[in-house]
This record gives structure tokens, C-alpha cells and sequence, in this order.
């Protein structure tokens, strides 16, 4: 069974459409690039994955589930930005996540519980480099050490899909490479299933295991807001002829 | 150069800010000693010596009607009122504020109401304050918490809705409930900016205060000042509006002070 099922999935907003009928799945393990203009509908897609959202018409299925509008567990997300809380330090930012498992009325965790998660979250803070870093509170931190920080406090509850919204949309070029890099890793290494949002063409490309292309297939000049978007290539990154077949449309 | 672009050094910067109280100061002795010059039983504008003498009286003697040292049992009383009043204030404030902000379904039975509540003049309301709660302690708490209370109720509610929706989403998939998210996203980002409306309110509370301590009373420092108004008394008043002011700063400088050490990540958000 596929991780993620998109049945007949439409999205309206009053009189304008957004998405329209969506089919496709997404398998284990992937990392899907979904690329498009600005207002193609690809941030629209990914909050309805979310689940900030819910579509007007159709379902999304993870693991064979109905998804329901509302975020939870099996998903985890960075955006560009705010996806980390200024109140807490690093560590603590990181904690978070095993404190709202294992702490359901004190909301806080203690004793031998605290050091276990503790030791999980400077391992996870290690491997993306700000071990150094977890006393300091995020506003010390440059913008690639937030969203390495929010990675980190996404990936240590172990989500089934890791979802990614332009996360380096606000980055400097160097530092986002650098960060590419990271993703890419950590993708391998975990074995995570990974969505991500981007306008980069050239990202979509190196990061995805697939990338989709979102765009309208159907045009009203008087109503432009007649029809909404749908995949218009769905591309395996490495079998050669699409992507050609694509560059020479773009 | 361009004025904007001139700044005092440290050391000017406190001269100059010093140099407005001075000059103040100066003028009312100016003014007081040419009037005493023409009238010595002129009343309005006092004497320093007259004055020293009232502090001396009212500050570090015990008054013979009493037996208490009027000064001190004054501020007791008013200073008792306004905590209970702003504690309480404070208190729903949050609550409301909270639910209010982050409760949709709380927000549509109660925000209008809060923001109609919030509109009633609470000194209009202050003879049925006094017909329903009497004439003692009470109905001096219900009027700081009137006047109070919903201006921090939709504060909060206001401060509690500009949190980043992103961090509430973030919390989900993290898998809080409400009751987590509110304990552990919401209240530790909002109470910082709680004491912020506790002090911004604090004016409002005063004003309050010494206007129900000047109409039903028998201690606190509006009482006192509206009672020694029947006898022109300014060398009891002038003092007692400075010592108002003095203590209203200090509590101002506290909770600012309590801010910076309490929630060292706020200072930066500013």
C-alpha cells in the first residue's frame, strides 16, 4: 500500500479553484519536489497534507487512513519561517516533542524519562551540528541554524512524512546549500519520506527522488480563475528523457 | 549635522533628564515665596519649611486621633486595594484573554461581550458599584477590576492571536493537545506581555482607585487628599500626589524589571 493516497482531490476557495482532481500516490521513502509558479497551488497542497486544511472534494489517505483537517503526529513540517519557539533554547526546543508524548498533564517531563530524552535530543542536535548551540535561544541563532533547529525538533518524534515548505526560501545561497546537503542526508540516512515545497526549479531537481510540476492544464482568458491546477509532469528524477523533455518546455 | 542624528553621551543624558525636575522646582519656589511675600497665611503655593513640616506630620508622627502614623496606614490601604484589585484584574485577564484567543467557539459566546463590557465608563458605573457592593472594600476591587479587567482581557486575546499560526501547527504535529499547547506554547509567550498590560493598566487602576477612595472612604491616600482639600491643605496634598507618583513609578520599573529577569528570550522580540 502506498504512504500517501490522493483521490479526486479538489480544492476551491468561493469562486476560484485552486487544485483540480488530483490522482496520484506518493510511495515510501520518496522525496517528491513539488515545483510551480507562485499561486499554482503547491503551498495549497501541502497544508491540505498537513492537514491545516481539508480538500473540498476527494480524500487523502495516508497509510490507507482518511486524513481528517487537523496536523498531527505521523506529519512533520518546517516552513520558512517561525516553525521554531523563541521562549525555548535549543535543547529545550528540541524536548519539546518527547515532553508532549511522555508528559500529557504536567506538560513537562522529569526524572529518568528527562535524562533519556535528553541524551536523544544532543544526539539528533549533533548530527545536525548545534550541540554547541543548545543553551542559546533561537534569536541568537543565524537563519540556517533556526531551520537546522527545526529539523531536528521535527525529525526526533520520528514522523512517517516530513513535510517542507520553501524551507530555505529565506536563506543565504551558501548556507542553503549547506542545508541542502543536510536534507538530502538526512533523508538517506533515516530513511524518511519527504515532501517539499519549492519555486527552485534547479532544487526540486537535485534534492527530489521525483518531482511534480504544478500547473494548469486548462485555461478560461475571460475566468481565469475558472480551473484549477494538476500535475503536469510527474518526473523520476534519473531516468534521463523527461527531464530533458522538460527543460526544453520551460 | 542633522538633529536627529545628535545624541547625548551617558553622563548628559541623566543631566538633562534631571534638569526638567529641577527647573520645576525652582519655578514653584519662585512663585510660592512671591506670593507668600505678599500674604505669609497664603495657603495655595507653600512654603518648603511648611511643607517639610506637613511630611514630618503626616509621615513620622503617629496622628492623635488614631494613634497610627497617617502616611503609612494610608499606603497600606491603598496600595492592599490596587493588588487584590490588579491581581484579580490580571487573573481573569489571562484566562479570558487565553480562551478567547485561541478557543473559537469561547471567542464567539464571549469576545463581543468582553469588547461591549469593555466600553462602559466604570466611573458611570460607580454608584451601582456602591448601591449593589456597599460602601466598603469591595466595591473599590470591583471598580479597579471594571476598569481593568476587559482593557487586559483583549490584550491578551489580541497578543494571544498574533502568535505565528506556524507555531501552533508546528505544536500539533508534535502532537499537543490543547491543554499542552496552552501550557506549554501559549501562556510562557503571553505572560511576559501580561505584565506589560498589568502595567500599562496600572494608570487606569490608580485613577480608579483614588476616585473611590475620594467618595466613600476612611483611609487610603485619595481619601486623605480629597479630606484635606476642605482645608487648603497643599502642603499635605503636594506631597501626598508626589509620594502617588513616586510609588506608581516604582511599580511601573518593577514589573519592567521582573520582565528582563523573568523572560530573557522577551527582550529581543521587542
Amino acid at each position: 500500500m502506498s504512504l500517501i493516497a490522493i483521490k479526486n482531490v479538489w480544492k476551491s476557495y468561493d469562486e476560484k479553484t485552486v487544485l483540480e482532481n488530483l490522482n496520484f500516490t506518493i510511495e515510501r521513502n520518496e522525496f517528491v519536489t513539488i515545483v510551480g509558479a507562485s499561486g499554482c497551488g503547491k503551498t495549497t497542497f501541502l497544508r491540505m497534507i498537513l492537514g491545516e486544511e481539508g480538500p473540498s472534494r476527494g480524500n487523502i489517505e495516508i497509510d490507507g487512513e482518511k486524513l481528517i483537517a487537523e496536523p498531527g503526529k505521523d506529519r512533520g513540517v518546517v516552513f520558512q519561517r517561525y516553525s521554531v519557539f523563541p521562549h525555548l533554547t535549543v535543547l529545550q526546543n528540541v524536548l519539546l516533542g518527547l515532553e508532549f508524548a511522555s508528559a500529557k498533564i504536567l506538560c513537562h517531563s522529569t526524572g529518568s524519562t528527562r535524562k533519556q530524552q535528553i541524551q536523544r535530543c544532543e544526539e539528533m542536535l549533533d548530527r545536525v551540528g548545534l550541540l554547541s548551540s543548545a543553551d542559546e535561544y533561537p534569536d541568537a541563532l543565524s537563519g540556517g541554524m533556526q531551520q537546522r533547529l527545526a529539523l531536528s525538533q521535527a525529525l526526533v518524534v520520528e514522523p512517517k512524512i516530513l513535510l517542507l515548505d520553501e524551507p530555505f526560501g529565506a536563506l543565504d545561497p551558501g548556507i542553503r546549500s549547506d542545508m541542502q546537503a543536510l536534507v538530502k542526508e538526512l533523508h538517506r540516512e533515516l530513511g524518511l519520506t519527504v515532501l517539499m515545497v519549492t519555486h527552485d526549479i534547479s532544487e526540486g531537481f537535485s534534492l527530489g527522488t521525483r518531482v511534480l510540476v504544478f500547473d494548469k492544464t486548462r485555461m478560461d482568458p475571460h475566468e481565469p480563475d475558472l480551473f484549477g491546477s494538476n500535475i503536469t509532469y510527474d518526473i523520476l528524477v534519473g531516468s534521463g528523457q523527461k527531464e530533458q523533455q522538460l527543460a526544453m518546455n520551460m | 549635522m542633522r538633529i536627529i542624528n545628535l545624541q547625548p553621551t551617558r553622563g548628559a543624558n541623566y543631566f538633562i533628564a534631571i534638569v526638567p525636575f529641577v527647573l520645576l522646582l525652582f519655578i514653584y519656589i519662585v512663585f510660592s515665596d512671591a506670593r507668600l511675600a505678599e500674604n505669609p497665611d497664603d495657603k495655595l503655593l507653600p512654603s518648603m519649611t511648611s511643607i517639610s513640616a506637613a511630611i514630618d506630620r503626616m509621615a513620622f508622627e503617629p496622628s492623635r486621633r488614631t494613634g497610627d502614623v497617617l502616611l503609612w496606614s494610608d499606603t497600606a490601604a491603598s496600595l492592599q486595594r490596587l493588588a487584590i484589585g490588579m491581581t484579580i484584574s490580571a487573573f481573569l485577564g489571562l484566562v479570558v484573554g487565553v480562551c478567547n484567543g485561541l478557543v473559537p467557539w469561547f471567542s464567539a459566546f464571549w469576545s463581543p461581550f468582553v469588547r461591549v463590557i469593555s466600553m462602559i465608563p466604570p466611573l458611570a458605573v460607580l454608584p451601582i458599584l456602591f448601591i449593589v457592593f456597599g460602601l466598603g472594600e469591595l466595591s473599590k476591587y470591583v471598580l479597579i477590576i471594571l476598569g481593568t479587567a476587559p482593557f487586559i482581557m483583549r490584550d491578551m486575546e489580541q497578543r494571544v492571536r498574533e502568535l505565528p499560526k506556524e507555531q501552533l501547527i508546528k505544536a500539533q504535529t508534535l502532537d499537543a493537545s490543547t491543554w499542552q499547547i496552552v501550557v506549554r506554547v501559549v501562556l510562557p509567550q503571553v505572560t511576559p506581555r501580561l505584565l506589560d498590560a498589568v502595567r500599562l493598566s496600572l494608570g487606569a487602576a490608580w485613577l480608579f482607585l483614588i476616585a473611590a477612595e475620594a467618595i466613600a472612604s476612611t483611609e487610603g491616600l485619595g481619601y486623605r487628599i480629597f479630606l484635606v482639600r476642605r482645608y487648603l491643605a497643599m502642603d499635605v496634598i503636594i506631597p501626598y500626589v508626589i509620594w502617588i507618583t513616586f510609588l506608581a513609578y516604582l511599580m511601573d520599573l518593577a514589573l519592567r524589571r521582573i520582565n528582563v529577569l523573568l523572560f530573557p528570550w522577551f527582550g529581543t522580540k521587542r
